[in-house]
């Protein structure tokens, strides 16, 4: 240990503050830019699990209720 | 390689070449303007404007602060190991301010060809020790100029 | 060589290496940074002239090498969109430029802490600092250049051609230092040459930078497969996947 006690370590010889806010900017954007990263990584893939439950829902209801349709069917006249 | 590709990798690689070229002589011709202060030598060879906010940067010279001892005012000299400038300042030098070590100063050269700083910066290097360990380099560095005195001495004596 | 070339190009390749090399990026980088900062912070033995503001240099400095090394490996990804028109080549290029933006800043903001009670003042236009800020200000443009252009092909372009422009400040980076008179002293960290410092205190730093490195990719792994689902998931084995991995 380079220091003799906890408040020498937390006072560095008056440069403390300089020392201690540069950790502390580092540390907490770079953990922040993680749990972003993370967190919007979960949303993607939930947004896409929701998307393609509703699709298959979706699809299989239009498969069940397509005879039942009237649909203009366009036919050439000539 | 496909030959589409090829032709694609030439563009790019002249687009990449061009560019350093172009950024290259700009930055040569503006690298008066580039460099943050003047040497010692450039202000002696009479390079530099007199009475013009500039920045002079150097080496403190061994032995030449005078702390005036009434105000803050500091003098010494600067320099680059071939010519040397004295400053002046009147202020709150940073901690780093030593003799031996660099600094970088802003103000103005007066026409006696003193300069006047009205901030003065430490530059230091890159190299890092404990404080033991310079210690101990100092210590050697005098023992041998002692051990070279000592010799310069004997040898004195011996004519 | 082309084959491992082409397997690199396939989205859902990428996706499986990166998910399985993923917890060892991200334990090896948090027990490597630890190590380093705690080791820098309270055992490393205080400069001689510095005192302890030196102990900055165990974040400054991977910060910096972090700041250009993503740059770097931006401008081959753009070279590769560019000749190759490889989609994933683009996809790094988009998800790792947020986190360039932040070590550029991380680089300047420490830079700028250290340098009032070293240098005496927080910034100074000398060349590696301004070289430093329009480093920040390219990853800025890249970001918000993808950000402009709707079409994804064009903006793959587009920001491959930004990146490519951008890339000569790397050298005026790195050389700035040499090449002209600058506040900013020669680099301490060197991998080619002997280190200018003792080995406690450059074991520490080499611990931090390496750690930083796996960190990086961590991250570069996670935000590249966010795209790639974003881009991916009208695709069969996106959808597959994703239905897999919900049991």
């Amino acid at each position: 240990m380079a220091f003799d006690s906890f408040s020498a370590f937390i006072a560095m010889e008056g440069h403390g503050p300089y020392v201690w806010a540069c950790y502390a900017v580092f540390v907490v954007l770079l953990a922040g830019l993680m749990v972003w990263s993370v967190k919007r990584n979960q949303s993607v893939l939930g947004a896409c699990q929701r998307r393609y439950e509703t699709d298959a829902k979706t699809s299989g209801q239009t498969t069940r209720k397509a005879p039942a349709t009237f649909t203009r069917v366009e036919i050439s006249q000539d | 390689m496909h030959p589409i590709r090829k032709k694609r990798l030439t563009i790019v690689l002249f687009l990449v070449a061009g560019l350093a070229i172009a950024v290259g002589l700009t930055t040569y011709a503006l690298r008066q303007n580039i460099n943050l202060f003047y040497d010692p030598s450039e202000i002696a060879a009479g390079n530099v404007p007199v009475d013009v906010r500039i920045r002079a940067g150097g080496m403190v010279e061994e032995g030449s602060v005078i702390r005036d001892p009434e105000s803050l005012k500091v003098e010494f000299r600067v320099t680059d190991f071939s010519a040397s400038v004295p400053m002046e300042y009147v202020g709150i030098l940073p901690d780093l301010f030593a003799e031996g070590q660099g600094i970088v100063a802003m103000g103005r050269m007066d026409a006696s060809g003193r300069f006047i700083a009205d901030q003065v910066l430490a530059k230091h290097d890159e190299q890092y020790m404990p404080p033991e360990v310079a210690d101990a380099l100092e210590r050697a560095s005098k023992g041998q100029h002692k051990a070279a005195d000592a010799q310069k001495a004997a040898e004195s004596t011996a004519y | 060589m082309w084959q491992f070339f082409h397997k690199l190009g396939s989205p859902k390749w990428f996706f499986g290496i990166a998910t399985r090399f993923m917890p060892w990026l991200l334990a090896g980088g948090l027990l490597l940074l630890a190590a380093g900062l705690i080791w820098g912070l309270a055992f490393a033995p205080k400069d001689y002239l510095q005192g302890n503001s030196y102990r900055i240099i165990f974040i400054h400095v991977p910060s910096a090498f972090l700041a250009q090394s993503i740059y770097i490996s931006m401008a081959v990804a753009a070279v590769v969109t560019l000749v190759w028109r490889m989609k994933l080549a683009d996809v790094f290029v988009k998800a790792i430029a947020p986190v360039g933006l932040l070590f550029t800043f991380l680089a300047l903001f420490t830079g700028a802490i250290w340098g009032k009670p070293t240098w005496g003042t927080w910034w100074v236009w000398d060349a590696r600092l301004t070289a430093m800020l329009i480093l920040l200000f390219l990853y800025g443009g890249v970001i918000a250049l993808d950000r402009a252009i709707n079409d994804e092909k064009s903006a793959a372009r587009a920001v491959a051609v930004l990146v490519l422009v951008g890339v000569v400040n790397i050298p005026i980076i790195k050389y700035s230092v040499d090449w002209w008179n600058t506040l900013h002293q020669p680099a301490t960290f060197k991998l080619t040459e002997k280190p200018t410092m003792p080995m406690e205190m450059w074991l520490p730093l080499l611990l931090s930078v390496l750690g930083l490195y796996l960190l990086f990719g961590w991250l570069a792994c996670i935000r590249m497969k966010t795209e790639i689902l974003v881009r991916e998931q009208r695709t069969r084995w996106v959808r597959e996947l994703v239905l897999a991995g919900r049991k």
